[in-house]
């Protein structure tokens, strides 16, 4: 089933993406999957293990099944202060 | 009780001033400034990146959390966002409470945990032009599992 989903992408992540959102078409079924799909795609240098997930501008687990509309956001590990 | 982000310079005056209460005994500030070393690296300038909405929700938990757990009277946290020089303020932590005991206490919690809770990046500017994404060792809290798919 593919899904349409929004993504954010911060910092690090960002920077290698070249962009900060992007929409995309996706049939993975949870946020582990779609993170390893777009690893494999962009080459992202962070593994899952160092990061968490927010969906729908919340943090979320890597396990929540993917909603159409979903809005995905991959957080590097915080540096604030 | 209020956390918030700014893109331009926090003004610690004002903000001490909006904290003004009759109730209250003691008043702890933090102020978190951009140093020119960081890990025996020379910096010249910092960057932070936030995601906004998640910042505001997750600074104001912290805010709930620190009211319950020391009983303060008031709380306000800002953190910039953006190009910062060498010298200027990167966050700033107010608490307000009738005694200083819970003030301090309020005070080092609240810094303690918006450094490592809130969705926000610092990337350094070193002097050679070297530029890097602060990227903690520690492993997160609630790790991914392994990847599938």
């Amino acid at each position: 089933m593919t899904r349409t989903i929004s993504v954010r992408y911060f910092a690090a992540l960002r920077e290698q993406r070249g962009l900060a959102q992007e929409r995309l078409a996706t049939t993975a079924g949870d946020a582990a999957g779609l993170y390893a799909e777009l690893r494999g795609r962009h080459g992202f240098t962070l593994p899952a293990e160092r990061l968490r997930v927010a969906v729908n501008d919340e943090f979320a687990s890597w396990t929540t099944e993917l909603r159409e509309g979903d809005a995905l956001a991959f957080l590097p590990p915080v540096a604030g202060g | 009780m209020t956390f918030r982000l700014s893109s331009s310079a926090i003004d610690a005056a004002a903000l001490k001033k909006e904290l003004g209460d009759p109730r209250a005994g003691a008043c702890v500030v933090f102020e978190g400034w951009v140093r020119d070393r960081n890990e025996n690296r020379e910096v010249r300038s910092l960057e932070y990146e936030a995601y906004a909405p998640l910042a505001e929700k997750e600074g104001g938990r912290i805010l709930a959390e620190a009211r319950i757990r020391f009983g303060i009277l008031d709380a306000l946290c800002v953190h910039r966002t953006g190009a910062l020089a060498l010298g200027d303020l990167a966050v700033w932590v107010g608490v307000t409470a009738e005694h200083r005991g819970a003030a301090f206490e309020a005070c080092r919690y609240l810094i303690d945990e918006l450094k490592t809770r809130l969705p926000i990046w610092k990337k350094e500017h070193y002097a050679g032009g070297a530029a890097v994404w602060i990227n903690p060792h520690a492993p997160l809290s609630k790790p991914a599992p392994s990847s599938k798919g």
